[in-house]
């Protein structure tokens, strides 16, 4: 079981709240986690990767355990915290103020 | 008796404003989808519950929402997780995908257009300004988008297909973006021929199908542009909107970055009708329910000063199809206002005492029951509109 946390906007559009859980065949990766969430979540396909490409979003980065992995290569395996439940996969938005 | 809804995309929402034929009282409801950019919500001729909405973000892209009740509720058609997918019907969650056809059985090469500096630049999909749904079938709809292109729905927005006759027509690599970006903006549906539709892009100029989409050809004879290298150029030009009466198709009104201009002939000849406006740089543009001969538009002050002149909002109509205009003043501020009208901000009711909407980038709707002799707020603090739709409902 991974946990994911989304961004307001995307919990709005997928009806949840701050986190939701998800299970992921084979190996945890950002590719296979962002997968496995697209499936249970359709309304977030295109939200997060570009639909055609399926490059992260320009203002959006991915944190794992206190670290930025948003320029780690997407088949790369999350750290053991990720898989086992402990951490959280976080989605978080660029901040925009002003 | 008859009603109204009023439907208003903003910058950090949509709102819907509803009132009985009197248009004297009325109810908001929203925001919805608070927080993101609604360019654009349209109701279908064919049934009025069904409202489409573009919703945007830069943060997570486009969405499209649909309403099959009238705006009470709505979801992303083909993604409630109720909603299995057919067998070997594409996965659910597409409907937010615009992908240009560059297919060699169905579409055109994606080539490049110009660039604000001249040089060429790859066609990108950045959102949705403006839908339009068929006159006949609910679940038929079109999707202008930038960078421009036009789209088809024929399944109540679950999926998307480039009609490409457009962008990939000879003149495309001469496109180029105004400053709100290359979008199409506009889409008219010709009531008695359904072959043939008028779209506008900015900054490119007014386009004709006469064959369904399958082909285009641009329609700008006429247009003079003088701050395009050839005034008189087949394509280039910023239009800003266009306007047709459902009785007279063949005659459209156009606000051009400057110049409001008409044509009598479905856009083979455009002909200047600015006449006495005080200034003839504007977005909007409209025509009365009833009569065809009657336009509003709002005059702003300059290409780098959006805003009203001399801080007075007022509206103008003419009568006579255009060239000899009167301000309408009643109820608009007419001091230290400072406000923008954009594009899709105007729209007409078809009650048998014509109603006239329009929206400010101050957070104002205003309404007049008579056809544009008295004006009144419906709300005044919304964030800044971005467009405006009315329904006439029995």
């Amino acid at each position: 079981m991974i946990r994911v946390v989304l961004p307001q906007h995307l919990r709005t559009l997928a009806r949840v709240g701050s986190e939701v859980t998800i299970e992921v065949n084979g190996q945890a990766t950002q590719r296979s986690v962002l997968d496995a969430l697209e499936n249970s979540y359709p309304m977030l396909r295109g939200t997060i990767r570009d639909h055609v490409t399926q490059e992260r979003r320009a203002f959006l980065r991915f944190f794992v355990c206190q670290e930025d992995w948003s320029h780690e290569p997407p088949d790369a395996p999350l750290p053991e915290e990720v898989t086992s439940g402990k951490e959280p996969f976080l989605i978080i938005g660029a901040i925009a103020g002003g | 008796m008859s009603k109204v809804r009023v439907l208003v995309g903003t910058r950090k929402g949509a709102f819907i404003l509803s009132s009985d034929g009197k248009r004297e009282k009325w109810d908001v409801s929203g925001p919805h989808f608070a927080g993101w950019e609604i360019y654009h919500m349209k109701g279908s001729l064919a049934d009025p519950n069904r409202l489409y909405a573009s919703q945007t973000s830069s943060w997570f892209g486009q969405i499209i929402q649909r309403s099959d009740d009238g705006g009470k509720t709505w979801h992303q058609p083909g993604s409630a997780t109720n909603e299995a997918p057919a067998p070997g019907a594409p996965p659910a969650g597409v409907s937010n995908m615009f992908v240009y056809d560059a297919s060699e059985q169905t579409g055109k090469p994606l080539t490049t257009h110009q660039w604000y500096d001249g040089t060429q630049h790859p066609w990108e999909f950045k959102r949705v300004w403006h839908l339009e749904p068929s006159l006949t079938e609910a679940d038929t709809v079109y999707a202008g988008i930038e960078d421009a292109a036009l789209f088809r729905s024929t399944d109540g927005g679950k999926n998307w297909k480039e009609l490409p006759g457009l962008r990939g027509s000879d003149t495309g690599p001469r496109w180029q973006p105004g400053a709100g970006g290359m979008c199409l903006h506009t889409i008219l549906l010709d009531p008695k021929d359904p072959l043939r539709m008028f779209i506008a892009i900015s900054a490119a100029g007014a386009f004709r199908t006469d064959d369904g989409g399958k082909s285009w050809k641009p329609i700008n004879r006429g247009l003079k542009s003088q701050y395009i290298p050839d005034p008189n150029a087949e394509v280039g030009h910023c239009v800003h909107r266009i306007a047709q009466h459902r009785s007279r198709p063949n005659t459209l009104f156009m606000q051009k970055h400057w110049d409001v201009m008409r044509t009598d002939d479905a856009g083979d000849n455009w002909r200047e009708i600015s006449g006495d406006l005080p200034t003839d740089f504007g977005f909007v543009i409209d025509v009365h329910a009833h009569e065809p001969e009657t336009v509003y538009v709002v005059p702003i002050k300059s290409d780098s000063e959006h805003f009203p002149m001399d801080g007075k909002l007022r509206v103008y109509r003419s009568r006579t199809g255009g060239d000899e205009w009167e301000a309408l003043t009643k109820g608009l501020p007419q001091s230290d206002c400072y406000v923008n009208v954009l594009r899709d901000a105007m729209t007409v009711d078809s009650l048998d005492s014509c109603g006239v909407y329009f929206g400010t980038t101050g957070g104002q709707v205003y309404a007049s029951a008579d056809a544009g002799d008295n004006w009144a707020p419906i709300v005044r603090d919304l964030p800044a509109v971005l467009s405006v739709e009315v329904q006439t409902l029995p």
